[in-house]
């Protein structure tokens, strides 16, 4: 390994919770939009109307996927601040 | 300028572009070799990613898949994407921080075992290799559509060009030239469907243009294909079928499609190529914003090439009368020549009575025209894309666009691949288990007789291929699916996994899931030899060969847990490791092994 395997900060715990925490709270969005909204959930959805069809057709070809690059670009950013709020970014 | 040679003109120049770059980013260290020297910047790597893993399959078949099947086809479009979620939060910037070349080198360091790291070398190989067959016969069907010369020396030629910038560029020649061809492949892709989404609906942008209103009727796409497809006696476009079965194959074919994205290691090792932890996760969103321009244009595609064929078919709708043959555009003789396209005209009319011939009654129309068979007897799936430009009647140099991009797409997805499986035959076969002694220009010199031995086995595949290419994409991400990702996974968010335990869950999830597949598809392939019809009745669980991965996954899961707590614990220095790994700091640039 490189080095820093010495340099364990004291509040590496707390900053591996609050990872985790991110991760939950992206991954429920990851399945609702589409497992939920493309799959399961669809015929809930089927009242609502968009161009021909309805939202959970929109959500399974279309929805999710723009979901899904929020959600990578919101971690990215949201792990930047967790890595300098815990003093743990890169050099 | 004749078809012909304006489509030589656009895939001899992209095809020289390539091979400039490559001798422009000549791999010098094993370092540049396996991972670029870790200095590519995230957009650039994103960029290389998106050309990395979209295959033939995604550039080829995938509109084909969505134009037939409709809304039960979006299970790609999610797979496919959703996968990247799970690489950016879970996977990249972890093993970006361990700073290894490969994917069975992690999996060995973790579990402190060189069993752990043979078998996860096998499973890369075996995912790798049945992945690449796909994308060498995808390189010799574009080459005999294209430039009229037999399949085997298209095959040869694209066999060549690969050979020529991976050999000699390794990771780093690999990461400019895929920038390259993504640029090829995105501009192949999304000019003609702007130029159908216009004529359709008047939408500059395909993706809005699939729920626009069709210009000619007023009405909206997706209810004018709907109605047409009624009137032929066709399934619905858009809808659902909600009895049980059909929805969990659908949730579990989805979740095995975005597991295994996250798992096939030619799409992770591109993460080891940035500097930093943070450029990992960033890189991720990057790649999955390259790929959703191609992945949103897709569904456009292939709802509006269904509908541009029906009315070629039928000009004046289900009232009118089928198209006369002789009068049928000129793309139907060109693809007739390929065999992808075969019509018949069984009741002697000189007109193309195009229908389901399977629906409950007769559709009106057909009988009407005193048709009792469907005529258009053959439509393979591919050529959708291919001959989109010809359908929708686009310049012919859009034309030769799409035949370069084919190209690209193959030829990039090839290169990524015979990368992952030569590293891993150099690094983890010879430098970590075989020859340990090995010196950094011994290592980069076995990389590359790797390398020329891969794609040397990649092109007998090609040339030869084992008649199942399709299929063998179901076994690329049931493995990748059910024994790397889990392992990856356990690896980095739990301390608890032992060698044993990893071991005893990669071989239960292999096994399963490998027998499952054979069980449905035949023993290797071979057709016959399947105990089980390859349906959702005729399986086992009710569930599809084709969605067993995530099954598999979690059987991986399971029996590693139960072993583990049942085995000696993890080494101290293990379980140092991966607190370290889970931090950013002090990733630093190439690290030593």
């Amino acid at each position: 390994m490189t080095s820093g395997t010495q340099r364990r900060p004291s509040n590496a715990t707390g900053y591996w919770k609050a990872n985790l925490r991110t991760i939950y709270g992206c991954l429920i969005v990851w399945a609702l939009v589409s497992f939920g909204f493309g799959i399961l959930l669809r015929p809930l959805l089927a009242g609502i109307e968009v161009g021909g069809t309805d939202l959970g057709f929109w959500f399974a070809q279309q929805g999710s996927i723009l979901t899904f690059l929020v959600l990578i670009f919101f971690y990215a950013w949201r792990m930047n601040k967790l890595d300098r709020d815990y003093g743990v970014e890169e050099d | 300028m004749d078809q012909y040679y304006l489509n030589l003109l656009f895939i001899g120049g992209s095809f020289l572009l390539y091979i400039g770059i490559a001798v422009w980013a000549r791999a010098g260290s094993t370092d540049e070799f396996y991972a670029a020297g870790r200095g590519i910047h995230p957009v650039t790597n994103g960029m290389a990613t998106a050309a990395d893993w979209m295959s033939a399959a995604s550039f080829i078949s995938m509109a084909g898949l969505l134009a037939f099947n409709g809304y039960s086809a979006s299970s790609y479009l999610m797979g496919w994407t959703g996968g990247y979620v799970l690489l950016a939060l879970c996977l990249a910037p972890y093993l970006r921080k361990f700073g290894s070349f490969t994917v069975p080198e992690f999996i060995g360091d973790r579990y402190y075992s060189s069993t752990a790291r043979l078998v996860a070398v096998l499973c890369l190989i075996v995912a790798s290799l049945t992945y690449v067959i796909g994308q060498m016969t995808g390189v010799g069907v574009a080459f005999s559509r294209f430039l009229q010369v037999e399949n085997s020396t298209g095959l040869f030629i694209g066999a060549a060009v690969v050979f020529f910038y991976a050999v000699l560029g390794g990771m780093k020649g690999v990461t400019y030239t895929q920038v390259a061809q993504y640029v090829v492949l995105v501009f192949a892709y999304t000019v003609p469907a702007i130029f159908i989404s216009l004529q359709l609906t008047g939408n500059p942008v395909p993706g809005l243009g699939l729920f626009s209103n069709f210009e000619a009727t007023g009405e909206p796409i997706l209810t004018t294909l709907n109605a047409t497809l009624a009137d032929l006696g066709f399934a619905s476009y858009t809808e659902q079928d909600t009895s049980f079965l059909p929805i969990l194959n659908m949730t579990l074919f989805t979740l095995t499609l975005m597991i295994g994205t996250a798992g096939l290691p030619h799409v992770i090792i591109r993460f080891f190529t940035v500097p930093k932890v943070s450029d990992a996760r960033l890189s991720a969103g990057w790649a999955l914003l390259f790929i959703a321009i191609v992945y949103l244009t897709a569904p456009a595609v292939g709802a509006m090439a269904r509908l541009n064929i029906m009315d070629t078919i039928w000009p004046g709708g289900a009232e009118g009368e089928a198209m006369l043959i002789e009068e049928a555009p000129p793309w139907f003789e060109n693809w007739q020549t390929t065999g992808l396209l075969g019509l018949e005209d069984a009741n002697g009319d000189g007109r193309l009575q195009y229908f389901n011939e399977d629906a409950e009654t007769l559709p009106p129309v057909a009988e009407a025209s005193g048709a009792e068979t469907n005529e258009l007897v053959e439509f393979n799936r591919d050529i959708l894309v291919l001959a989109n430009p010809e359908i929708a009647q686009l310049p012919s140099w859009v034309i030769a666009l799409v035949a370069a991009g084919g190209m690209a797409a193959a030829l990039s997805t090839a290169a990524g691949l015979l990368l992952a499986i030569s590293s891993a035959v150099s690094h983890d076969l010879l430098k970590r288990t075989l020859t340990p002694g090995i010196s950094e220009k011994g290592e980069l010199l076995a990389a590359r007789i790797s390398m020329a031995a891969a794609v040397a086995v990649a092109t007998w595949l090609g040339l030869n291929p084992p008649g199942f290419a399709a299929q063998t994409v179901a076994l690329a991400f049931g493995i990748a699916a059910a024994t790397i990702f889990p392992a990856l996974l356990m690896g980095i968010f739990s301390k608890r996994i032992s060698n044993v335990g990893a071991v005893a869950g990669m071989v239960t999830g292999l096994v399963f899931t490998v027998v499952y597949i054979f069980l449905h598809k035949g023993w290797f392939f071979v057709p016959g030899t399947n105990s089980f019809p390859d349906t959702i009745e005729g399986s086992l669980f009710g569930i599809e060969s084709t969605a067993i991965g995530c099954v598999g996954a979690a059987l991986n899961f399971i029996v590693a847990f139960v072993v583990s707590g049942r085995t000696a614990d993890t080494p101290d220095d293990v379980k140092a490791m991966i607190e370290n790994v889970r931090i950013p700091r002090g990733a630093g640039g190439a690290s030593s092994h």
